[in-house]
This record gives structure tokens, sequence and C-alpha cells, in this order.
């Protein structure tokens, strides 16, 4: 007690660790809402459809590499590679035969059509897979130490993993062909289908991309939450307040709003009363909206007649 | 088939189209007042359940079918509604009063949440009105003092005037009564300059100002329209369920709302009516079908002695016992509505009744939608 009172330094060097600590998980809390809302935008920046089933295509990424490292006792990664391929080849399946007859008709109806997708991949895993809840064997899961705060390897492969795929993904789209063919159509589908860029293969590879940050965002986040059914539901509806905070339709703006919406969810979950935790953050996002309707970073247009 | 000759405009405008449509109507007036005497007490309650559904269905129609906003939201407002009921009456109010008072709460959260939505369209709103249903139901839970949290909240039978609404068949008239008041205002504004205004609103919010329509007043109007049904459906919902808890008020109930207006049809009162049939009806459909796939096949079985037809009875009737297969199969219907029959029950009933009345004649062009390029929301 005498210790604590002659040296306050220490108090203080607590109170940063722990808030380090905060900072570190709600940045991977953050970095998997921002992957689920970059998936979100890529679909809406090139086709205009939002995709409410994009946590759903997450959690089956996730039961696709449950069922390899499980069931089939193969190596984590070549799981994980698995499953990227198949709910890619899933995504991009669904957008030829479903998602691309309804280009054109009301958001609202595209909306309704991605949540009973939704509904019926959750009835598909808890019937394949059944309703119980699922632990992940991964390799990260030890722990390191740094100065009184605890870096959870798990936490730390999310971090990483985040920023790896965005290099990919920012390489690929501003480095290779069929990158820039994928900027031009979403900027114009019309005038990028006469300079000859396949439209409709473009589309289907978007959605092939996005399904596949889904897996990633859902592989990482299955040693944290766990494997169930309903683990993409939660993720999304953050995921997509993210989106929407950093204004839907940007790349970096679904990245920045993911984090904030992860941070403020720590934040709030440590310093404020109980109940704040998963409500502070649509509590911001209202507000940001009242101030600003288009997003952070969003630009606003308007209609001409 | 018949002619209407249309002489004035008040004829254009009047509740029923003629004569023959005000005779159908009726006819299904007393057929609906008989219904009890011919069903089962089980399927009285669960005709309850319909009438409850439309008139939340009636309420989302206004705001989604006519307006053209969308609200991800709507279950907060129906337990608003609910559980400001449940609270006044277990305060002693008298029933009347405390309906009146959860409307107005309900109608004062919906201009509330109607404000901010005045500045936002499309995806935006959607998202908005989802971030204020997952804050009231935080508010369920954490407000002990007024809805008893997780503990749950009983809500006794219905005392009118002394009158005790206590049986099922009691409950039936009083659900019956409410829906048709309901479907009477709200039919007799959607005929009203307000109503067309918000169908302006709908169709193109650029024309509808050019042509003096006030967007501000008249969407707050159709949130405030909208919240006060949703008030009304929450009380007669909080007597029906007999126990309130925030669990109930999910996102789930939500979805079920706009998959309730959907597959009705969107943009007619009749829609709303047909999907509520449907979303109230199906779950008790699918747990007969549950037994008696499954039974009947294995009659086909003993009877043919083909052992195949036991085996996919006991196939099906395993996959309908499962967990959660009952919101796939609401997902599926939804999927197949969109793509296929975009206009929803009432569209198809549309479709089927015109076909019968120009029978040689009939043209499939007639309901062909005019074809949409991208329409870009980007730029509105």
């Amino acid at each position: 007690m005498a210790t604590r009172a002659t040296d306050p330094c220490g108090r203080t060097g607590r109170k940063l660790a722990i808030f380090l600590q905060l900072t570190l998980n709600g940045l991977a809390v953050g970095c998997i809402y921002g992957l689920v809302a970059l998936g979100f935008v890529l679909i809406y920046k090139a086709t205009e459809l939002v995709n409410f089933a994009q946590g759903d295509l997450l959690m089956l990424g996730a039961f696709v590499t449950f069922m390899g490292v499980v069931w089939w006792e193969l190596d984590y990664w070549v799981a994980f590679f698995i499953a990227i391929v198949v709910v890619s080849a899933f995504g991009a399946l669904l957008d030829a035969t479903v998602l691309r007859r309804v280009i054109g008709q009301p958001q609202f109806a595209v909306v309704m059509l991605t949540i009973g997708l939704g509904a019926m991949f959750r009835t598909f895993a808890s019937v394949t897979w059944g309703s119980e809840i699922y632990t992940l064997p991964t390799p990260f899961s030890g722990v390191t130490v740094i100065g009184g705060v605890t870096l959870s390897h798990q936490y730390l492969s999310i971090v990483a993993g985040t920023l790896l795929l965005c290099g990919v993904l920012y390489a690929f789209f501003t480095h290779t062909r069929i990158g820039i063919a994928m900027q031009a159509t979403s900027q114009n589908q019309l005038a990028a289908y006469y300079m000859g860029i396949p439209v409709k293969l473009i589309f289907s590879l978007i959605w092939a991309i996005s399904a596949g940050t889904a897996v990633v965002a859902g592989v990482l986040l299955a040693p944290v939450t766990l494997i169930d059914i309903n683990m993409g539901l939660a993720v999304a509806l953050k995921a997509f307040a993210a989106a929407v905070l950093g204004g839907f339709g940007s790349i970096p703006g679904a990245l920045v709003g993911g984090i904030i919406i992860g941070l403020i969810e720590l934040y709030a979950g440590a310093t404020l009363p109980e109940g704040f935790k998963d409500t502070a953050p649509y509590i911001v996002l209202l507000l940001m909206l009242a101030v600003r309707p288009q997003g952070l970073f969003g630009t606003l247009a308007r209609k001409k007649v | 088939m018949r002619f209407l000759f249309k002489t004035s405009y008040a004829q254009d405008i009047q509740l029923f189209r003629d004569r023959v449509d005000a005779g159908w109507y009726g006819l299904l007036a007393v057929v609906v007042l008989l219904l009890p005497a011919v069903i089962s007490d089980y399927y009285v309650g669960e005709v309850a359940w319909v009438f409850i559904y439309a008139i939340c269905g009636v309420s989302l129609m206004v705001l989604v079918g006519y307006t053209g906003l969308i609200s991800l939201g709507h279950a907060a407002f129906l337990g608003i509604g609910a559980y400001a009921h449940a609270y006044f009456l277990q305060h002693g109010m008298p029933w009347v009063v405390s309906v009146v008072l959860a409307i107005v709460i309900t109608t004062a959260c919906g201009i509330i949440v109607g404000l901010p939505a005045l500045r936002m369209t499309g995806i935006y709103l959607a998202i908005a009105t989802l971030a204020f249903s997952v804050i009231i139901q935080e508010v369920f839970s954490r407000w002990e003092s007024v809805t008893h949290g997780f503990a749950g909240m009983p809500v006794g039978k219905p005392v009118i005037f002394g009158l005790s609404f206590d049986s099922d068949l009691a409950f039936y008239y009083l659900c019956l009564f409410f829906l048709v008041i309901t479907l009477w205002l709200t039919r007799n504004l959607l005929r009203a300059p307000t109503g067309r205004a918000w169908v302006a609103i709908r169709d193109s919010e650029i024309a509808a100002q050019s042509m003096g329509v006030n967007l501000a007043i008249y969407k707050s109007m159709a949130f405030a329209y909208s919240a006060a049904l949703m008030g009304l459906a929450g009380a007669l919902f909080a007597h029906k369920i007999a126990y309130l808890a925030p669990d109930i008020f999910t996102i789930l109930l939500s979805i079920q709302l706009l998959l309730l207006v959907i597959v009705g049809g969107l943009g007619s009162l009749h829609g709303a009516i047909f999907g509520a049939i449907f979303v109230a009806l199906l779950p008790p459909v699918i747990a007969i079908l549950r037994d008696s796939i499954p039974a009947s096949l294995a009659d086909a079985t003993a009877a043919t002695g083909i052992g195949l037809f036991g085996l996919i009875g006991e196939g099906i009737g395993s996959f309908l016992r499962k967990p959660g297969v009952e919101a796939g199969i609401f997902g599926l219907i939804l999927v197949l509505v969109i793509l296929l029959e975009p206009r929803g029950m009432y569209g198809r009933w549309l479709k089927t009744r015109i076909f019968f009345s120009t029978f040689p004649m009939y043209k499939r062009a007639t309901f062909k939608r005019q074809k949409t390029y991208m329409k870009s929301e980007r730029l509105r």
C-alpha cells in the first residue's frame, strides 16, 4: 500500500498496460470486422448488390476448415487453403446462378434475397455439421508477454493475416491486368464492357475474392469465438455497421470503420456499465450517421434529373 | 369479364371498386366471422396470430411497400408497444387507456427514428433502423425496473370495460376487430392525398418533391403511422404471447416481418394479409408435415411393398426435425419469391384472376416489367 502511494508511476504503468492490451485486442477484433466489411464493399462497389450473406460465408469457411482439420486430420494450412478454394468457388457459383438475375432490381429486394440465402446456409451448416459449438485447433496458441502486455498469438495472427491479405489485394487490384479490369468495371460497367472486359466473369471473380476474404476472416476468428452456425451473424452485423461507418463503397473506409468499431467495442466493454459492449458501436454509428450521413470516407453525390 | 366505365373522379378512389367487389368482401367478412364455429380451438388461436401478423404487415407495408423506406428494425417498435402496454396494465391502467398510451409512445419513438432517417436512403436507412433495434433490445434486457429483463414479464388476459377476453374465441374477435379498423384506416389514408404522396415518394423522390410533396413531413408521417400500428400490434402480441422476454424482439423477428410483406406482395394491402397467413401458418404446417409425411409414406410401403418410400419418408421426417430447418425453409421461399415472383402472392393471385377473366386472350406481357438496366443508386 505504501509503495503504491509513493510510486504513482507503477499505477500509471499498469493502466497503460491495460490500455495497450485493450487496444491490441480491439485492433484484432476490428481487423475481423474490417475484413468482412471489405467483402461487403468489394461486392457493392462492383455490382451494387449488398450481400447480407457475407457473415454466413465466413461461417461456411470456418466449418470447412474445421472439417478438414478435425474430421480428415489434414494440416491446418492445407485445410485453410481448401476452405478458401471451396468457398470462393461457391461464391462465384452463387453469383453466376442466383445473384446475376437480380441486378437492377431494387436494392431492398437484393438485401432480402441475401438474407434468405444466409438463412439457407445456416440450415445447411446445422444439418451437415450439427448445431454444437466446435473448437478449431490452430498453430497459434501461445502468448508472448512484453512489459505487462499479453500478446496472444491468436490476436497477433489476426492482425498479421489482415495486413497480409490487404497487401495482396492491393497489389492485385493495382498491378495485375485483371485487377485493373475490376477497377474499371466498378467505375463504369458499360464502358468496361465496350472495352472488351468480360463483365459477367469479373463479377463472379469479385464474388469469389469477397468469399475468400470472408473465409480468411472466419478461420482467423475461429479460435477466438469458436465455431457455431450463428458465428457469422453477429460478426456480419457489426461489420455492416463498420462498412457504413467508413462510407459504404470505400475500401480504406471499410478497414478503418472495422478497426474503429472493434476498438469502441473493447473500450466500452472495459469502462462502461455492462450492456454497452454490444450497443456502443451502434450508438456511435447512429451519431455518425446523424452528423455525416454518407459515412467517414463516403462521397455525397446529387442525383441529376 | 366486367368492364368498368368510370364517369367521375370520385369513382376512381372509392373504397370498393364496384358492387360486385363489395359483395365479395361482404362474403369474406361473413366467412371470417363464422370461421371459429367450424375450426377447432387450436386453429382459432393460430388464426388470431394471423390477424396480429396482418396488423404488423400493414404497418410495414405502409413504410416499405408504399413509401419505399426500408426498416430492418420493426421488431423494436413491436417490442416497445408490447412492453409499454404490459407495464401500464401492471400499474392498473384500464385496457383502453393502456393501449392508447402504448400507441402514443411507439408513435413518438417512430418520429424520433424517422427524423435522422429523413436524410438517409436505401442501405444507410436499413442499417440505422437495425442499430436502433439492437439498442432497444439491449434496453429491454437492462431496464429491469420496467421490463424485468430476462426474468420476463407476464401479461394477463385483456379485460375491456369489465368484459374479460380470456377465451381464444373472444380474443379472436378482438384481434379481428382491430385488424378491420387498421385496414379501414390505412385504406382510407392510402386513397387520400397522404397515401398518394407516399406512393409518389416511393416512385421518385425528386419527382415528388417537384410536385410539391414535402419529403420531410410525409416521410415522418409514414414512420409515425407505421410505428403506431406496430404499437397496436404489440399490445395484442403481448396478450397473445402472455410472457414478454427481450429475446423475442430480435432482428430475426424484423426479418420475418419483412419476409411477410415481400412474400405477400409489396405495394398492396392484400399482400400484407396473404403474407400474414403465410408467416403465421407455415410453422404449424411444417409441424404437421414432419409427422404426416413419414407416416403416409410408411403406409405406402406397407401397401406396395416397396421399401424405398418408407426410407424417403424417414429421411424427410428426420430432416424436418433438425433444429433450424424452419429458418432455412423460410429463406428458400424468400429466395424463390424474389427470383420468380417479385410481386409476391398477391401478384400471383392477380395474374391467375386475369388469366381466367380474359381466358383465351391472356397475354403474359401484361405483367412484364420494363427491362431494367443497371439502375445506379450511387448517383441519387
